[in-house]
């Protein structure tokens, strides 16, 4: 490897802590709130974003000379609408009951600051493998990020974890509300930051709020 | 037939209010609520983009679309027409009205990649909704998502005073406010009977 090149592990710890999609860059939060009722839902949508993203950021970086930069941003969403609608229509095929609560969300996918800034910010610039593995990196950070947020929500509001009753009986309703996403996410977001604040020192910015 | 409108504009703009119960165009929602003024003029954007991007694409969907059997195409097809008209609009707003263009120019190009905006035509192709009430559905989204930017722009104007933990400054804090005004909103969930 050049030492151009990124180092393939840093790329992979990026995406999960330092640059969490979620928690740190605040980036693609409407499914994050949206579909994360449950472990399971929050699970098959970060599954879905890995996918997509780690095959934009493949498709993006092999053509990327012979995309003409002023159509750089249609050319990169053609791209994303393409293997969003293949999953899309392989998650209507194999997923149905999941689908049913969140079909919207996976056509949505098109729209992902998330997807459309790696692309343009990494994958345009680099070669196919540092491409490939940063859509990963950056897909396991969003999928982590789902999951945790699914199941604070789903112990607290359902009482139990995976579909398995762990208090039984008396649950916080709302918690799986829409109400309970935000709440879920804003504690969360709100002990990254100290977690970063106290252990690593000096806090990044909290949360960017910019993108949509 | 004037009633199911009703509904409908009732149901998207309060009920399944695209910010607290469909929790979608969040980005900019925590973007731009930072300040009234851009918070208005944001929310009168979206509300025109919506409503004009679901007469296109209703229109595109039912005539063209459907007839040639390429309903699956609608993900690649809708962000198609949301992007060249958003960026039709830009143009021709810059020439005709330079005045509304600088004051709205930045959110324009935003709202391209906005999952609010594609929500509507994706809601109501598979809602087999008709003309008008497509047509609705974007009226009544534009007004509740304008709703929710001027609500939470009046109350983070305050918040920017008040003395929040350090870990919670920022988004945290944005996002806890949203969910008690998302809990204030569930009131609404009682309104009508669909």
């Amino acid at each position: 490897m050049d030492e151009k090149q990124p180092n393939l592990y840093n790329l992979i710890k990026n995406g999960i802590f330092s640059e969490n999609p979620v928690f740190k860059l605040a980036l693609s939060l409407c499914p994050a709130v949206a579909v994360t009722t449950t472990v399971k839902n929050g699970f098959l949508m970060g599954v879905a974003v890995l996918f997509v993203m780690t095959m934009v950021n493949i498709t993006v970086s092999i053509f990327k000379d012979f995309i003409n930069p002023k159509v750089r941003i249609p050319a990169y969403i053609l791209i994303i609408a393409l293997y969003v609608s293949m999953t899309d229509m392989v998650m209507a095929a194999y997923a149905r009951s999941a689908y049913k609560e969140m079909g919207l969300y996976i056509q949505l996918i098109v729209v992902f600051a998330i997807i459309i800034s790696r692309a343009e910010l990494f994958a345009s610039k680099n070669k196919v493998i540092p491409s490939a593995v940063d859509g990963i990196g950056m897909g396991l950070g969003f999928l982590f990020a789902l999951v945790l947020v699914g199941a604070v929500r789903e112990l607290i509001g359902k009482g139990s974890l995976l579909g398995y009753s762990i208090f039984g009986g008396d649950a916080v309703l709302i918690m799986v509300l829409p109400t309970g996403g935000f709440f879920a996410i804003g504690l969360l977001m709100g002990l990254f930051n100290w977690i970063e604040d106290k252990y690593f020192g000096g806090m990044s910015s909290p949360g960017g709020g910019h993108g949509h | 037939m004037l009633e199911d409108l009703g509904t409908i504009f009732i149901a998207s703009a309060l009920i399944n209010n695209f910010v607290f119960s469909r929790y979608l165009g969040l980005c900019i929602f925590f973007g731009v609520s930072k300040k009234m003024e851009t918070a208005v003029g944001m929310s009168m954007t979206f509300t025109a983009v919506m409503v004009i991007s679901a007469a296109l694409s209703w229109l595109v969907y039912n005539l063209v679309m459907l007839p040639a059997g390429l309903g699956f195409l609608k993900i690649v097809v809708f962000i198609g027409i949301v992007a060249g008209f958003v960026q039709g609009a830009d143009t021709v707003l810059k020439k005709i009205n330079p005045t509304l263009y600088h004051k709205l120019g930045i959110y324009l190009v935003l709202i391209t990649t906005n999952c609010i905006i594609l929500a509507v035509p994706v809601i109501s192709s598979d809602e087999k909704y008709n003309f008008m009430q497509a047509i609705t559905l974007g009226l009544g989204s534009g007004a509740g998502f304008s709703l929710a930017l001027i609500i939470m722009a009046s109350i983070r104007e305050r918040l920017e005073l008040a003395n929040v933990p350090k870990p919670f400054q920022g988004m945290p804090i944005a996002f806890i406010v949203t969910g008690l005004i998302a809990l204030a909103f569930l009131g609404f969930s009682g309104l009508i009977t669909v």
